[in-house]
């Protein structure tokens, strides 16, 4: 069985955002492993773009903060191969397209899957464009993870058949961050995923409390959190990890007793 | 070229969010269907012609010619449209497109604040809501055109985002539509984004071209040795392109903003100085450092000052049948300046840099050749930072 698969197998999982470099990858290290310990299933790493067109406020100035500190793709491998020496959760990278294509999707691939990376979400890249790029990270065992958006309606087969690793269900319209109220109808979603494909289904956009974790973890297999983290990050900066550690064990305690 | 897929050769695609993909087909399905229908060109058409004062004159600039002693030059009006500029050819078409999908609101990105105008313009004339989205660094050197759009009834909002400029005004746009599809249509300023935008755009603007061949051979029983226009995104260049494109003796040649210089990291030259990539929706060139990091350009040119470049000029460059070439601030304010000297004429700072790269060649070129320029818009909204430049406060007390 994948990690990936594993991290779902028995419970709801609940997954963090962390943008890595920020404010610098020594802090990054310690928020991962702080994450982890109190109870995270599966950890998104996102890799900063100049440009990130799907991120609120929150999660695009994160990207500028780790980009002012130079953090480079190379430093990012760098820190994942030391993540995975002491962890045994599956940790997916989160970025745009131009980080891959520019650094050379086959040689981003095989530097990632020697790092130690499962899986990868690249919001810019649709069905239709995921070819080359589903290619090369097959090719090295890692997950080019599918998005679903409350207008994909009549896609939603088509993407859920094709789907690896688990499949990204966006709760809202817009771009990430936090939300008093998530209306879409999650449930009516999962079930027609449901219909395509047995595998993982993660809710994220929006999410923020405990009990947003649980209901959106209850009508699928887990729930993803960026913004209200990131927030937490730019609050604390350098000594972030043990605030961090604390919400998401409130967190992922919620989303487990799904 | 007849795009198959939404691509370019290589170029073009559509790399979005997948909670934009089904308004992208939408907006293609109908295009498809409203670009053959015979009512909605009569209507484009009558728009065009008795709304924006179309055809645009294909003016022969004798004072210019004489005075660089070479080529015949000869300019194509776009800047006595309405609203100043090329950009209400597309704006209309896009517009009354919108219209006809049921859209009742129009969003849009400007550099210059020219698309901006021109969207709120369209959107006054059918009674639709819009929202302007323009770096904060644009509305400052453009201020204007900033008024201009809320006498016209739009919202004008501020981006601070990333350098405060078009490429972060197109991003926030991008963004405001995920978050608002049901009543809203993106109006795209350029032939960039992801498909079908660079196409539709192309369509709307090859007004220019079809317009300009048919007006040179009128005039001169001939095609012209070279067409020139600027390049941003690069819609007044494929417009001014698209039907010389299967014309092999008529270079084409685009003018990108070469800012304090292409050996400076202040430029937005985009085929001088950049790499393929994938940004904004498409795979095309843009300004990027090694790690794919977009680079924070510049130019004096609001307009111009964008890190990539339509995908059809990305293909266009690749096989070689248009040629791009870097001008620089000074180049084109100098052209500025002459322009309004000789023939009476006031370009757009865009526009200058065309008219640069004609200043520079024509005098090389024999008495018997032609070269088409075109004025893409009018420069009353630079006079300001042109001073400005040549080290003049122009405000007003």
């Amino acid at each position: 069985m994948s990690r990936i698969r594993e991290a779902f197998s028995d419970k709801k999982a609940f997954i963090p955002f962390i943008t890595c470099g920020d404010p610098d990858i020594e802090t990054t290290e310690k928020i991962v492993l702080a994450a982890a310990e109190n109870g995270a299933d599966l950890i998104e790493l996102g890799i900063p773009f100049s440009d990130p067109t799907a991120e609120g406020p929150v999660i695009m100035e994160a990207d500028s903060r780790a980009l002012e500190a130079g953090t480079t793709t190379d430093d990012v491998f760098l820190l994942t191969a030391r993540l995975r020496e002491k962890l045994a959760i599956p940790l997916v990278y989160m970025t745009y397209a131009n980080v891959v294509f520019s650094y050379g999707t086959e040689k981003f691939a095989k530097k990632a899957a020697a790092a130690g990376i499962d899986g990868i979400i690249l919001p810019d890249v649709p069905y239709e464009e995921k070819g080359d790029f589903e290619e090369a990270f097959a090719a090295c065992g890692i997950d080019l993870i599918s998005m679903i958006a409350p207008t994909s309606e009549d896609r939603i087969a088509m993407i859920a058949k094709e789907a690896r690793g688990f499949l990204y269900i966006v709760s809202s319209l817009g771009v990430t961050g936090t939300r008093s109220s998530i209306t879409t109808d999650i449930g009516a979603m999962t079930a027609l995923i449901r219909e395509h494909t047995d595998i993982p289904c993660a809710v994220g956009f929006g999410i923020s409390t405990p009990e947003q974790a649980r209901a959106m973890a209850a009508l699928s297999d887990g729930a993803i959190v960026g913004s209200a983290i990131i927030k937490i990050i730019a609050k604390y900066g350098r000594e972030a990890a043990p605030h961090v550690g604390e919400y998401v064990r409130a967190m992922a305690a919620a989303a487990h007793s799904a | 070229m007849t795009e198959t897929n939404g691509r370019f050769g290589e170029y073009g695609g559509r790399y979005i969010p997948e909670t934009l993909m089904n308004a992208v087909i939408e907006l293609e399905e109908a295009y498809n269907f409203y670009k053959n229908d015979p009512a909605f060109n009569a209507e484009l058409t009558e728009l065009f012609d008795e709304y924006a004062g179309r055809p645009s004159r294909l003016y022969f600039a004798k004072k210019m010619t004489e005075d660089l002693g070479g080529a015949k030059i000869y300019l194509k009006r776009e800047d006595l449209n309405h609203t100043g500029a090329h950009k209400i050819n597309n704006v209309l078409g896009q517009a009354l497109l919108a219209k006809k999908m049921g859209k009742t609101r129009l969003i849009a990105e400007t550099g210059a604040g020219q698309h901006g105008v021109a969207t709120a313009t369209a959107a006054a004339l059918l009674g639709m809501e819009c929202v302007v989205f323009m770096g904060k660094v644009d509305c400052d050197r453009q201020a204007l055109n900033v008024y201009k759009m809320k006498l016209l009834g739009a919202e004008v909002v501020p981006v601070t985002t990333g350098t405060a400029t078009l490429k972060d005004a197109v991003s926030q746009a991008m963004r405001e539509w995920t978050s608002r599809i049901a009543d809203t249509h993106y109006c795209l300023g350029s032939v960039m984004g992801p498909h079908p935008f660079p196409t539709i755009v192309r369509d709307f603007q090859a007004v220019i071209s079809r317009e300009a061949r048919e007006q040179i051979l009128e005039k001169e029983g001939r095609l012209p040795d070279a067409v020139i226009a600027c390049v941003g995104g690069g819609s007044n260049a494929i417009g001014s392109f698209y039907h010389f494109i299967p014309d092999e003796g008529v270079r084409l040649i685009g003018c990108e903003a070469a800012g304090r210089g292409i050996d400076t990291f202040e430029t937005a030259a985009t085929l001088n100085t950049g790499r393929v990539g994938i940004f904004h929706g498409m795979k095309s060139y843009f300004c990027q450092n090694e790690y794919g990091q977009i680079a924070p350009v510049y130019s004096i040119s609001a307009g111009l000052d964008y890190p990539g470049i339509g995908p059809e000029h990305a293909y266009l460059h690749d096989i070689g049948r248009a040629e791009y070439v870097a001008v620089t601030d000074e180049e084109a304010v100098c052209a500025f300046e002459y322009l309004s000297r000789t023939e009476g004429i006031i370009p757009a700072i865009e526009s200058a840099h065309a008219l640069a790269h004609a200043v520079k060649i024509a005098p090389q070129m024999g008495k018997d050749r032609i070269i088409i320029v075109t004025v893409s818009g009018r420069g009353d909204k630079d006079c300001v930072s042109v001073a400005r430049y040549r080290g003049e406060d122009l405000t007003e007390s």
